[in-house]
């Protein structure tokens, strides 16, 4: 694939020195060598490959080669925080990538490339940057996306905590397709692509307070493949979300309101990790909020739900599709749950984060 | 899940929903106005709102959430001492989720935190006395909170403390006793509910005998229950049915866990460890004689009330509250003037507010708004 | 009021300080178990047990048997239902006969 921005000429000999500390120091931070030597040495070798940055203050694009790919720009920004660095099934960097990506391909877009901005805490040790940039740079290959530009920025001991990594994106949205959060019509579909609560539960967990162990793990994977498959077999798609902070919840909620609907989920049909369910029992968490990283919800007309599910399901990252109710009329920006017994609730979104309860 | 699956099995809950609309059928003759039961415990009130209960009843029964939140009922005055305590620079403030967000008169410990007091939330009284042993050199206190089924978990662990000869782990004891304000709320006057749903956790520890007098002064049955929906809807059948005999009789639905003498290593330890306060406040409800625990002599060293002098200022609730009202269910939660208006989870004015337990926030949460209640 | 979630103990984790481990749906988590211990038995006696956990401690041991006679009276309820409805929906069915 040509990708649509200009690729450096044959670099001059390289002065690139690698890093000899083992941690970061405010000098890395200055502007001078000690900088250079730390994106040269961490970042830009990891990134490398096809469409690397030239080594100017900003990334160039072609717009001709964009416009092959759509009819509209999609461009995101997001910033990530997560305590603990690395946690089973993923890692800050990895989950700044997917993140960005899947805020892109949610709208329809086709993603194309990101920056990446680093905050780093004086003193985090080289090799966790070196493990953080090789996880962002695995994870958009596996995305087919490039990171083209970023920043780094070294602050004083306790004034970050370790690590902070904004990216930003682009992508090119598909010409003739409408998706958005006001569209969801009374009779569609929701669903999602599979399994609830992973990441949540997997980093509530990661940070040791609750002394719990288990096998859970996040979800965080890039999903513009998987969307991809699912617009192909659902052209009429209404909206798509990622459902990450607020659980499905928060989404469905802001999709009743946007889309002035009523929502009504069936508690049976959701799918989820034994684990995770034994996971908010013993805590009293309510698994419709916890976060997910690798999981859309997307409304469909109901006559393309089969599809949808089907393609979703033929897809590594949606082996767990599942219709998990449907768009009514009743109680417009209202979401209605059917628990397990026919009776009712309604399912709001959260005032703060979920705190573990004994009562 | 085992104990669990099977206790949430949609067509014996059916089964129970038509047996439950039978006898209301039964009793309706003669009746105006529907039959309150009221489940005593929070947990029961989270399963009816989590699971639609409520939504399932004849219009005949009712059921009445009581007072067994015991992050509700905490008074404002005990969130500003913890607050007091929290904010000294030696202390790690280790607490259970649920008390993070409940206001004191100034701030919550959530707050608290946020201004530079080390706040942790913990999920057991042992991660807290862990963090004492890893940290010799600050003080760890422990917030006590919860009724019968938390008191013996802290008292283990204040004993394990004592025979590990620690001297920086210390207990700011605020746990309550469900029986005295039973009593207290079946005393007065004009007391409209007519039979109990008991807390079946509290009861694993003190079994079913304490509940007798609830029978035997005052003629209303109690069926101790568990807290999957299906244990719910059948302990309410089984309620109903002592009312359509006249029967008023302690019963134990739950069986499986709870032993009707109770848990004695846990009685042992809770006796050996707290005693009586003459009075505690609870919110909504004021101060409720024989209701409070604190440490016996042998434990002093762990109480955290006198290691840290604490304020201990009374805070009155804003006078325009109804939540004692809403408490003995003599008025809906909508039926209050600042239901959803200036009281809402994100600023609760009032004890029912603050918690997910609270009638009044299980209601704006699950239930929406003004008797829009599914 | 009181969180509690019945797990299985699989393992002793200090039989001196009287830990064990506790799995619930796959979840792992030491708990204290003084409260459902016999005076004097071996911790070991406790594996495969199904306790109530709360906060961190087991505080009843589940009696299966219980639990089965619970379930035995729902059955029966559930069955009762089923006949009601059935004779409810014969009647009528007798009723709309035409004679």
């Amino acid at each position: 694939m040509t990708l649509p921005f200009t690729t450096p000429a044959a670099a001059a000999p390289s002065r690139r020195r690698p890093m000899t500390q083992k941690t970061v120091t405010l000098a890395h931070g200055g502007g001078g060598s000690a900088m250079r030597d730390l994106i040269d040495d961490v970042f830009l070798s990891a990134f490398s490959g096809e469409g690397r940055a030239a080594p100017e203050d900003q990334a160039r694009f072609d717009l001709a080669a964009l416009m092959a790919h759509g009819d509209r720009l999609a461009f995101t920004t997001d910033g990530f925080v997560v305590d603990p660095l690395f946690f089973p099934g993923g890692d800050i960097g990895k989950l700044a990538v997917c993140g960005t990506v899947n805020d892109l391909a949610v709208g329809g877009a086709k993603p194309v490339a990101l920056s990446c901005a680093l905050i780093i805490e004086e003193g985090l040790e080289v090799e966790t940057l070196r493990r953080v940039a090789a996880s962002m740079a695995a994870t958009a290959q596996a995305a087919g996306v490039a990171i083209v530009t970023g920043d780094t920025k070294v602050v004083a001991r306790g004034a970050c905590d370790k690590l902070f990594i904004t990216t930003t994106g682009i992508g090119v949205v598909r010409a003739g397709l409408e998706v958005g959060i006001t569209r969801a019509r009374p009779g569609d579909k929701v669903i999602v692509n599979g399994l609830l609560g992973d990441h949540g539960a997997a980093i509530l967990n990661a940070r040791g307070d609750l002394a719990l162990e288990t096998t859970i793990e996040s979800d965080c994977a890039p999903l513009n493949g998987l969307i991809d498959a699912l617009i192909a077999a659902a052209p009429g798609i209404r909206m798509m979300r990622d459902a990450t902070r607020g659980g499905i919840a928060a989404v469905v909620n802001e999709l009743a309101e946007a889309s002035a609907v009523g929502v009504r989920l069936d508690e049976l049909s959701l799918p989820m990790r034994p684990e995770v369910m034994g996971f908010c029992e013993i805590l009293g968490l309510d698994p419709l909020y916890l976060a997910n990283e690798g999981k859309i919800l997307a409304v469909v007309p109901a006559e393309e739900a089969d599809a949808a599910i089907a393609a979703l399901a033929a897809h590594p990252f949606g082996r767990g599709a599942a219709v998990i109710g449907e768009v009514t009329s009743a109680r417009p920006g209202r979401v209605v749950m059917r628990t397990r017994f026919g009776g009712e609730r309604i399912v709001d979104m959260l005032v703060g984060d979920q705190l573990p309860r004994i009562c | 899940m085992r104990f669990v699956d099977e206790f949430r099995d949609p067509a014996l809950a059916s089964a129970l929903v038509k047996e439950i609309g039978a006898i209301a059928a039964r009793l309706e003759r003669g009746r105006d106005k529907p039959f309150a039961i009221m489940e005593v415990c929070g947990g029961h009130t989270h399963a009816i709102f989590r699971y639609g209960l409520e939504g399932l009843l004849p219009d005949l029964v009712e059921f009445v959430h009581g007072p067994g939140c015991p992050v509700c009922v905490l008074p404002m005055g005990r969130v500003d001492d913890c607050v007091a305590i929290a904010e000294r620079p030696e202390v790690i403030f280790t607490t259970f989720g649920d008390a993070m967000r409940v206001p004191g008169s100034k701030k919550s410990l959530l707050q608290a935190k946020a201004d530079g007091a080390d706040v942790r939330m913990v999920y057991s009284p042992l991660d807290a006395l862990a963090l004492a042993r890893r940290n010799p050199e600050r003080q760890v206190v422990f917030f006590g909170l919860g009724f019968e089924t938390t008191m013996p978990s802290t008292a283990l662990t204040v004993q394990r403390a004592l025979r590990e000869g620690m001297t920086n782990f210390s207990l700011f004891c605020n746990h309550i006793t469900i029986i005295p304000t039973l009593r207290a709320l079946l005393e007065q006057e004009d007391f409209g509910i007519d039979g109990f749903i008991g807390p079946g956790h509290v009861s694993m520890v003190i079994g079913t005998a304490p509940y007798r007098f609830i029978a035997e002064e005052f003629h209303r049955p109690l069926v101790v229950a568990g807290f999957e929906p299906i244990d719910l809807l059948q302990s309410l059948l089984m309620v109903l049915r002592q009312i359509e005999v006249g029967d008023a009789r302690i019963e134990n639905q739950y069986a499986r866990v709870v032993p009707e003498h109770g848990n004695p290593a846990a009685l042992k330890a809770v006796c050996e460890v707290y005693e009586p306060r003459e009075t505690f406040e609870w919110r909504g409800l004021g101060s409720i004689a024989g209701s409070g625990v604190r440490l016996t002599a042998p434990y002093a060293a762990f109480d955290a009330e006198k290691k840290f002098a604490v304020p201990d200022v009374k805070v009155a609730d804003p006078s325009s509250c109804r939540c004692g009202e809403v408490l003995t269910g003599a008025v809906k939660p909508w039926a209050c003037p600042e239901f959803g208006t200036s009281c809402t989870p994100e600023t609760p004015l009032g004890a029912l507010m603050v918690s997910s337990e609270g009638s009044c926030a299980a209601y704006y949460q699950y239930g929406g708004m003004r008797g829009e209640a599914a | 009021m009181c969180l509690g979630i019945p797990g299985q103990i699989v393992a002793v984790a200090d039989a001196e300080a009287m830990l064990c481990v506790v799995d619930v749906s796959g979840v792992r988590r030491t708990v204290d178990v003084v409260c459902v211990t016999e005076p004097g038995a071996p911790l070991e006696d406790l594996v495969g047990a199904w306790v109530l956990v709360h906060v961190g401690f087991a505080m009843s041991r589940i009696d299966e048997e219980e639990a089965s006679a619970t379930l035995k009276v729902l059955a029966e309820i559930g069955e009762a239902a089923a006949e009601m409805e059935a004779l409810t929906q014969g009647s009528v069915e007798l009723l709309s006969t035409p004679r």
